[in-house]
């Protein structure tokens, strides 16, 4: 991967970030301290193996599995350590649970700290100085730009990861999904639902 | 430190704007610099604390300024030539010139798993902890001009705590070069007009993960 198509770029010309860059990797390199093979092995599973997919796979199986919901809401990183098919996290994952009388919301107000493991690389907006400095203040404000709307009544959660704790959100479970696979489910599990900027898509919604 | 990073309640940033279908990286560098900065942090050349630290101590201009992974690596240039792992002239030259300084490991093909399995923060705890949920807590008054990850918005307020996460190593010590200072650490939720005042939202409560150097009995 260390050539890639470069079809973003207006003909040959590299900006001075991608000189920069390149002269940074170059340096590293034949001081020993970085493999640029192990670079290319770094990106490349983030280009393609760890994303939001994990993360829906463990809200699927706890709506699923009333065991396994109960075990993640005590120790999320135990929890997922035991599904196969999910790779391992660190050790402070802490899951958070939607309900009908609460929503759960998850930010970093001081830099952008994310759980990469089940949710993959954050999208630019959560990094984005919008999201940052308001989530903690108008969270209902922020859900708006969402297209997200929630009871009058219905209380709020921001929880801001000002440590090394990493918070995932257990959306509600949509009606109409009775008897759905694990598969199926996960295919209405949102990263943004498990953010809190959204909800879990609707059978109706997922359909269009 | 009390910096622009610290964004927490600040006005006139505008909408949260979600980008469709948004690709992992939106340029080759972007995963260039990712993985050079995790290459170091592995081979022991700084702490994610290090990191922070160089961000936040940007120009606030140029903080605001450039995205998120220019300043990852801005912020791998400033720790790289304060520990001494390059020098200025290499910078300019895009080549090493000197001699390279010893690292306690290296990330190679092999171990790139391991290398990307998030590190354990957990440590020894040093004493037992001081308080337990549902105990009410004062945040204290800091305004240091090292490393914290004490929000201004959430000092000298009145919370709950609400969880604890055991021993951890502790950022404000960590960042200012003096080693892990293991700390209990806590959820601590805070009533929204707590935080905002009386015409906050009523339904919102806001938490904030404090290390106990940061609490006292309320």
């Amino acid at each position: 991967m260390a050539d890639h198509d470069h079809s973003h770029e207006h003909g040959s010309e590299l900006s001075e970030t991608q000189l920069r860059v390149r002269a940074l990797e170059t340096i590293l390199t034949e001081k020993g301290y970085i493999d640029p093979s192990a670079l290319d092995a770094i990106v490349e599973a983030y280009e393609t193996k760890i994303g939001p997919r994990n993360g829906a796979l463990v809200v699927a199986k706890a709506w699923t599995d009333p065991a396994f919901r109960q075990a993640l809401l005590k120790d999320a990183t135990a929890a997922v350590g035991t599904l196969g098919h999910v790779s391992p996290v660190g050790d402070h994952l802490v899951a958070v649970e939607n309900t009908p009388q609460r929503h759960n919301m998850i930010v970093c107000t001081l830099c952008s700290c994310y759980p990469w493991e089940v949710l993959g690389l954050p999208p630019v907006w959560y990094k984005s100085a919008p999201y940052r400095s308001r989530a903690v203040k108008d969270p209902r404000g922020v859900l708006t730009d969402f297209g997200v709307k929630l009871a009058k009544e219905t209380e709020i959660r921001v929880w801001d990861s000002t440590a090394e704790t990493r918070f995932i959100v257990l959306p509600m479970r949509p009606a109409g999904t009775e008897g759905w696979s694990e598969e199926r489910l996960a295919d209405l599990v949102t990263r943004d639902s498990m953010i809190g900027t959204g909800l879990a898509l609707t059978p109706a919604e997922i359909a269009k | 430190m009390n910096g622009v990073h610290d964004m927490g309640g600040m006005d006139g940033f505008g909408k949260v704007e979600a980008e469709k279908n948004e690709p992992p990286f939106h340029e080759e560098w972007e995963g260039r610099v990712l993985a050079l900065v995790r290459s170091m942090g592995y081979a022991g050349a700084w702490h994610i604390d290090d990191s922070r630290y160089a961000q936040e101590t940007l120009p606030p201009q140029t903080y605001l300024a450039v995205s998120y992974y220019q300043r990852w690596e801005l912020a791998a240039e400033k720790n790289l030539l304060a520990r001494g792992y390059v020098t200025q002239e290499e910078l300019k030259a895009g080549h090493a010139i000197g001699p390279s300084k010893p690292l306690p490991r290296k990330l190679t093909k092999d171990v790139v798993d391991a290398g990307m399995t998030r590190s354990s923060f957990f440590r020894q705890q040093q004493g037992p902890a001081r308080f337990k949920p549902g105990d009410r807590v004062r945040t204290v008054n800091i305004n240091p001009l090292t490393h914290t990850r004490l929000p201004r918005y959430a000092r000298d307020k009145v919370g709950t705590v609400e969880l604890i996460h055991g021993c951890h190593a502790y950022p404000d010590s960590v960042a200012t070069g003096r080693g892990d200072d293991p700390q209990w650490l806590y959820t601590v939720v805070f009533d929204g007009r707590e935080i905002w005042g009386p015409d906050a939202d009523p339904t919102l409560t806001i938490s904030i993960d404090a290390f106990e150097p940061y609490l006292e009995p309320a």
